[in-house]
């Protein structure tokens, strides 16, 4: 199987490293992000909000890079590509997680881009910091993608795969606390951020940026980004044998 | 004769419908066999059941050596199978989906074998959102053999395709067969197709098999041939004419044209002409037609109908 895995992943990443548009905007998307509104939080939040903000900016990247993996999908199951690989020998597992580990890689690689500017722009993180940071994004990538998979080939009409998604997605994004900081919420919105698992990546996430590493925040931060994984990545494939026997 | 697949029962039911009511299948090594049927008769979901992707709610069935319920992995690796609404990515090249499936199935030299099928199949190594509708299907046939399986599944093979087009895919099943010694098992509702491709059909018709044969013996059996017969003179004295005859099956008049379908067409249209020449009907022309597997086709699902009103 794991030999299968990869053939899935190198196959797919070649085909996502083909497609010189996507990748333009798959790149200019999250530095428009971080140029056209980090400045105006630094405005607000004073020195330091590059620390806030960053981290913020790559929850927002996994959730929409990651999160929407599903279309590629739709569009595999369209064009017949995913019904030719199911009468292959290949397990339903590997089928899966080839692709989940595309969006992974796309993901980090986005993740550098955006630590890169925001370096420019006055981000000051400890290396350390940046290394814990990719621990906490690549189980949340996993379970996003996985998540995102299972969910488009469990519809029914996956036409509306998008629609839906985005619809998940936003909410998930300002409860995360992502865009600003939760501290600031009333307590009721507090409570429900509380009860998503992307609050925990994002303080997570800003701790080990902010240098904290012996904090509980941070430790918090990946043991919801490692169950979570845990959790999506078998839902996900229980859908996915489910689907397609 | 060695079976290659052995299909007892098979049948598919959906919440609140049934696909597929009971399908028993036998198809031998080296044999072109055809599935045909109307849209929507269950072509498909059979086949569906038979490479795997779908469960049967009942029936067993022997595929390509292996239980399909118990082995599907073992049915997987053994045969191919070609979809109808095709199978490659228009972003990906010919070669890279080629290159990725040989691997999937470990073919020792994904390499070598994928620029081997490229060759034969006549295609070069382009985006395949660029070929014709000719070339991708070719190409998925070309994906669907790249294991060289003793089985290939082809669902409607030549759908959609322009007359040249579907000549050439068809030269490349008969090859299949011919000179690689693959067992084809094909789904189509164009009849010609069946009636140029196939050894044997099975006819299939609201998840039922309800005809099977050579599509020489089927023409034979279910329509007899046909004489047409331009006359002058009054119908009923035709029929009253023709009655005597024990060959005669059926009579159909429209205008002064009658469609007199007979067992055999050889040495009948001396006995028909003498009847009617008799009976004060006087023949001005008369023409003798084989059936076609459309004429067969008509006949066994005009028959369904009668049975199940």
């Amino acid at each position: 199987m794991p030999r299968d895995i990869w053939l899935i992943f190198c196959h797919q990443l070649r085909l996502t490293m083909g497609s010189k548009a996507g990748l333009v905007f798959g790149m200019l998307q999250p530095v428009l992000n971080l140029v056209l509104f980090g400045p105006l939080l630094s405005t607000y939040i004073g020195p330091g909000s590059w620390q806030v903000f960053v981290p913020g900016v790559l929850m927002q990247l996994a959730l929409f890079s990651a999160g929407l993996a599903g279309f590629g999908i739709v569009f595999d199951a369209r064009f017949g590509v995913l019904e030719r690989q199911r009468v292959t020998p290949v397990s339903r597992v590997a089928l899966l997680l080839g692709r989940v580990f595309t969006n992974v890689v796309v993901l980090l690689g986005q993740s550098a881009l955006v630590v890169a500017v925001g370096l420019a722009f006055g981000l000051r993180v400890p290396v350390a910091g940046l290394v814990i940071g990719v621990a906490l994004l690549i189980p949340l990538a996993v379970s996003l993608a996985a998540l995102s998979y299972a969910f488009a080939l469990a519809l029914r009409r996956q036409e509306m795969f998008a629609p839906m998604a985005s619809t998940a997605i936003v909410p998930m994004l300002l409860l995360s606390g992502a865009l600003l900081p939760m501290s600031a919420a009333p307590g009721w919105l507090d409570a429900i951020s509380r009860a998503t698992p992307f609050r925990y990546v994002v303080d997570g996430l800003r701790a080990a940026f902010a240098g904290h590493y012996a904090s509980g925040t941070l430790a918090a931060g990946l043991v919801v980004s490692l169950g979570f994984a845990v959790v999506a990545v078998t839902a996900g494939t229980r859908t996915f044998i489910r689907r397609h026997a | 004769m060695e079976h290659v697949i052995e299909a007892r029962g098979l049948a598919k039911s959906f919440p609140g419908a049934e696909a597929v009511r009971g399908v028993d299948l036998t198809v031998g090594a080296g044999e072109i066999v055809g599935f045909l049927g109307p849209n929507g008769a269950g072509k498909t979901t059979t086949l569906r059941m038979l490479t795997t992707l779908l469960r049967p709610t009942a029936g067993t069935a022997t595929v390509a050596g292996r239980d399909l319920t118990t082995d599907p992995a073992g049915v997987r690796r053994r045969i191919g199978y070609v979809a109808q609404g095709g199978s490659t990515n228009p972003a990906c090249t010919a070669l890279r989906e080629l290159l990725l499936q040989a691997r999937l199935y470990r073919v020792p030299d994904p390499r070598a074998r994928s620029r081997e099928l490229l060759e034969r199949f006549g295609l070069t190594d382009r985006e395949i959102g660029t070929l014709s509708g000719g070339q991708k299907r070719r190409l998925d046939i070309a994906l669907g053999i790249v294991h060289t399986p003793a089985l290939i599944f082809l669902d409607e093979p030549t759908t959609g395709l322009d007359p040249q087009s579907r000549a050439e895919v068809w030269r490349h099943i008969r090859r299949l067969r011919d000179e690689h010694g693959t067992t084809v098992f094909l789904t189509t509702h164009y009849l010609d197709e069946a009636d140029a491709l196939c050894d044997r059909v099975s006819i299939i018709d609201r998840g039922r098999v309800i005809g099977e044969g050579t599509p020489d013996d089927l023409k034979r059996k279910l329509s007899g041939d046909i004489v047409t017969v331009e006359f002058d003179g009054d119908s009923a004295d035709a029929r009253t004419a023709l009655a005597e005859l024990s060959a005669v099956r059926n009579v159909q008049v429209s205008g002064g044209t009658l469609r007199i379908t007979v067992a055999h067409g050889d040495g009948i249209l001396l006995d028909l002409t003498r009847a009617l020449d008799a009976g004060g009907v006087e023949p001005r022309a008369i023409r003798l037609t084989r059936p076609t597997l459309d004429d067969v086709f008509l006949a066994l699902t005009a028959r369904e109908t009668a049975h199940a009103a």
